[in-house]
């Protein structure tokens, strides 16, 4: 075990493909899943002669992402030419930004921005052979479809210290992304990438350990995942007296291993030099109004308002704003319904997400009119909440209507005139340790009472009527 | 000579447009002249005329070097690496002629991607000069310089860096334009250093260059970010004397390394300036010694990143048989370029290296940015500066190849208005005998102008040209 606690130190760099019509420099359409090079003209090929043209809806996403993160936005900034050889490189460089980006600085949710800039996509590489990856390929092939897709690199200041703190900001960022709608932002399909840099040091402290990088992860788990790997192989390291090296490293989810792709020794020179080919961006304050007046409502004033206007805690108007296909949920089940805004926000935190697992709510059967319509019905006590729950499955299934599920499948919630009394009679007759229990003050007993009429209802009584009934028998005065 | 080849490009659109000339006969007339050439200076002549509609040139045949993009065409510029490579696409300026009616009747030899002073570096052989073969025509665009001067070209295309288009007109005595930076679009110029390189006319005299200069300019280019739309028309010199011009002579490019039979016929040049109305004054150009310096740094810099592309992926040369990847792209680039493309890849990446860019490339802007304000406090003073073109008249095949700074020193004189992006044009003034004898060579007689003077210097090149009558129909015999 560590002499000292030692204290986890993350920043994460955050590749965003806009969602743009076209290419960062040239006049391409962006490529979703056309057939190989299929999208692709003299400029994003590379061919001897073509010249890059900046994108300018590209440039209004930017300063939009920037306003967002509280940025300072750069009244000049330059491209610069990032060297090296590789295949998906068709010029031998990528166009980005180097020491004068679109933006510097900012903040989102208690992590500094270091900064945001512009830059291109490279191509797809495709390795054929029996194991797509690399080694072992008989032929690799190069699809230059997403080559000079428009790119926004955000870079963190190392402001996060665990594994799910940088899974839970890396969310509000993208729930921030999508409110923008520069972006699809999909970690799946690669338009949302994230690389993260991690590294130890004697819990407060205030230098930095020896960083290292892990590429790509492509999911919120793997990031999560990823890190937590990457922290235990660095303490085992410091544990065992060793020094941790600069490196880069890839994840592989499915094995949970980490794979040195470079260590500091081959760190490439890019040779970064101003882009000959682009004049300078002059950010005027025409563009400053006009990203200005395309800025949308930000999560975290979603969060304020939700709180505000429908009276939610703090918690659940964050949970809500924050995951944005959630508070749409919410906000157009509301619409339907504006009755129980708190209990709506109830039902889509815990039963709907935790039925949800990794499908959003739009990949369901569910409609946000059936949502609030089910959450009425258990409000004004025609069903159960255990009964609610039935729907809800039937609903996120299925789909259609809560109450002619409800009538359909018997689910109302039994009253005096349906037999309950009997039925609490009988439970107590069958139970009477309990029932002692119970009387002679143990409340947390009447449990092994409840569980066997539930049971026999099928979940159609309703607890607060149970226990009042069951105390009834038993002698008991309600405390009030 | 036919009566037909021994009129100037613009006695030809005259002829054509008042029907006394058939076009496609001229075509024919030049292409026939173009496929005996005997010089080297055509690496591609056409088979057949295309198609004219007129137009302002009228389908007067054009001469273009081979580094612009010809649709369909070689454009190898000058390299084996790129050998038979046809591009897709027509350079912007090739495309803006040839609806203007000047037909593509050859691609011109050329120094490998236009780096060398004497048309030696090019992978099809060395070009010969007109006026004795056993010289050199100059280069860059020794090829367009050749076939103009040789009469098998009415004009041509060429590109100017650090003197490509000024040094090879001096050297084969015709009229070469280096035109402001960005006033032709570098759309479809295969790359040599995207800060200096600038399309210009060579001709056999200064008429013929501001009538097809003022075809190339126009509307900015949407595909060149660098090009700008040219203030005005381009006028057809008229120009008979140079009353109450103020002609600037540095001394830092007009005394040591400068020939004496050509630094005697700049100033009986000077002298004659004086006769027709100018006065003519010594200037300052203190940071021009250094130019030379910063411009083997700048372009190299540059080149080394543009070439980057030239890696057998896609197009061009490949290496066959190389093992991996790395092999590839090193022998691909090991055989596919020469020497001198080789030493400037190196050079530049040099430059640029990480520890080396502040003391080599960013040292070399701000000499750069030091010799363009000193032509701005000349130009207060001065109306144009003027100096000899090159500091030699054309020297023997082979004299200078084993000697890089030797050959560099032929840009002496050109270079400080190439870093500075200023027009400047080339007049052959007078025959000269090279120090250590031979026969008698063209010397070229270079003026220099603000940003977009090029009316001001065509006028006072014309007025000049008229007085020198100077004749160069004698390399088009085949020389002394």
């Amino acid at each position: 075990m560590s002499v000292v606690e030692l204290e986890p130190v993350i920043g994460l760099e955050i590749h965003v493909q806009l969602a743009t019509a076209t290419k960062m420099f040239c006049g391409c359409a962006l490529s979703f899943g056309e057939p190989p090079n299929t999208r692709t003209c003299a400029v994003c090929l590379g061919l001897p002669g073509a010249l890059p043209v900046v994108n300018e809806r590209a440039i209004h996403y930017g300063l939009m992402i920037g306003m967002a993160l509280g940025s300072q936005l750069a009244p000049r900034s330059i491209f610069h030419r990032k060297n090296y050889f590789y295949p998906d490189l068709p010029k031998g460089y990528q166009i980005s930004q180097y020491d004068e980006p679109l933006c510097v600085g900012g903040e989102l949710a208690g992590v500094r921005i270091h900064r945001v800039h512009l830059e291109e996509d490279a191509a797809k590489l495709i390795h054929l052979g029996a194991s797509g990856r690399i080694h072992g390929s008989e032929l690799s092939v190069v699809d230059f479809n997403r080559g000079g897709t428009p790119l926004v690199e955000i870079v963190t200041e190392p402001d996060l210290h665990s594994p799910a703190q940088a899974r839970e900001w890396l969310e509000l960022l993208r729930a921030t992304l999508r409110a923008l709608g520069v972006s699809d932002v999909n970690m799946d399909e690669g338009s949302l990438r994230a690389d993260a840099n991690v590294s130890l040091r004697p819990a407060g402290s205030d230098t930095l350990g020896t960083k290292t990088e892990l590429k790509n992860m492509n999911s919120f788990r793997y990031l999560e995942r990823g890190v937590a790997a990457e922290i235990e192989r660095q303490r085992a390291i410091i544990d065992g007296g060793g020094e941790v090296e600069q490196e880069t490293f890839h994840f592989d989810p499915s094995s949970g291993a980490l794979t040195a792709l470079r260590s500091k020794e081959d760190a490439q020179d890019y040779r970064y030099f101003p882009e000959p080919d682009l004049v300078p961006i002059a950010t005027t304050e025409a563009m400053l109004a006009a990203a200005r007046a395309a800025m949308p409502e930000l999560p975290s004033a979603r969060a304020q308002r939700l709180a505000r206007e429908c009276g939610l805690s703090a918690e659940r108007a964050h949970q809500l704003a924050f995951h944005v296909e959630l508070g749409d949920l919410f906000e157009r089940a509301l619409a339907a319904d504006p009755a129980h805004p708190r209990r709506l926000a109830d039902w889509i935190t815990g039963e709907l997400v935790a039925r949800l697992g990794e499908r959003e709510p739009v990949q369901t059967r569910l409609e946000p009119a059936a949502l609030a319509a089910l959450v009425a019905l258990v409000a004004d006590g025609t069903i159960t909440t255990a009964a609610g729950r039935e729907v809800l499955d039937a609903l996120l299934a299925e789909g259609g209507d809560p109450a002619a599920i409800v009538a359909e499948r018997g689910l109302q919630a039994l009253a005096d005139e349906d037999g309950l009394a009997e039925i609490v009679a009988r439970a107590i007759a069958a139970d009477p340790d309990a029932a002692e229990q119970v009387r002679s003050g143990n409340a947390k007993a009447i449990g092994a009472l409840i569980g066997p009429i539930m049971r026999e209802t099928r979940g159609r009584a309703d607890g607060g009527e149970l226990t009042r009934l069951i105390h009834a028998a038993l002698g008991i005065a309600e405390e009030r | 000579m036919s009566s037909l080849i021994a009129l100037s490009a613009a006695q030809a659109v005259a002829a054509v447009r008042s029907g006394e000339l058939d076009a496609a006969e001229l075509f024919e007339a030049y292409r026939a002249r173009a496929g005996a050439d005997e010089l080297n200076a055509y690496v591609w002549v056409a088979e057949r005329a295309p198609a004219t509609a007129g137009g302002p040139l009228a389908g007067v045949p054009l001469a273009v070097k081979d580094l612009f993009c010809t649709e369909g065409v070689p454009s190898q510029s000058g390299s084996r690496i790129l050998e038979g490579y046809r591009p897709p696409y027509d350079a912007t300026v090739v495309a803006r002629l040839a609806a203007a009616g000047a037909p593509l009747l050859g691609k011109t030899n050329q120094d490998e991607f236009a780096m060398g002073s004497s048309t030696e570096n090019s992978g099809f052989g060395p070009v010969r000069n007109p006026w004795d073969r056993t010289r050199v025509p100059g280069g860059s665009s020794g090829g367009s310089a050749a076939a103009v001067a040789a009469r098998s070209a009415p004009w041509a295309l060429g590109t100017d860096t650090g003197g490509s288009i000024r040094q090879p007109a001096a050297l084969c005595g015709i009229v070469g334009l280096k035109p402001t930076y960005g006033a032709v679009s570098r759309y479809g110029m295969i790359a040599f250093a995207s800060s200096l390189d600038q399309a210009g006319p060579l001709t056999r005299d200064v008429t013929d260059a501001a009538l097809l200069f003022g075809q190339m300019v126009g509307p900015r280019d949407p595909c060149d970010s660098t090009s700008l739309e040219y203030p005005g028309a381009i006028e057809r010199p008229t120009r008979e004397d140079l009353a109450g011009l103020r002609l600037g002579v540095p001394a830092e490019l007009t005394g040591e390394g400068i020939e004496p039979g050509v630094l005697e016929a700049f100033e009986a040049t000077l002298e004659l300036a004086r006769t027709l109305g100018a006065s003519v004054e010594p200037c300052a150009l203190p940071h021009a010694r250094h130019a030379l310096a910063a411009y083997y740094l700048i372009a190299p810099a540059e080149a080394s990143s543009n070439l980057a592309r030239f890696d057998g992926v896609r197009y061009g040369y490949r290496a066959s048989g190389a093992e991996d990847l790395l092999t590839m792209y090193t022998r691909t680039r090991h055989d596919g370029f020469g020497a001198e493309v080789k030493r400037r890849i190196m050079l530049g990446t040099y430059a640029l290296s990480s520890g080396y860019y502040d003391a080599y490339y960013g040292r070399a802007q701000r000499v750069r940015t030091k010799i363009a304000e000193d032509f701005a406090t000349a130009f207060e003073r001065f109306d144009l500066i003027v100096t000899p073109t090159a500091p030699s008249v054309a020297f023997p095949l082979g004299s200078k190849t084993a000697d890089p700074v030797a050959m560099y020193l032929n840009d002496f004189c050109t270079v400080p208005m190439s870093l500075a992006g200023i027009p400047a044009i080339s007049i052959p003034c007078a025959l000269a005998t090279a120090p250590e004898g031979g026969p008698p060579l063209p010397v070229g007689f270079q003026l220099a102008g603000p940003p977009f003077s090029e009316n001001l210097l065509l006028g006072a090149a014309f007025a000049l040209e008229r007085a020198l009558g100077f004749d160069g129909s004698r390399a088009a015999e085949g020389g002394s």
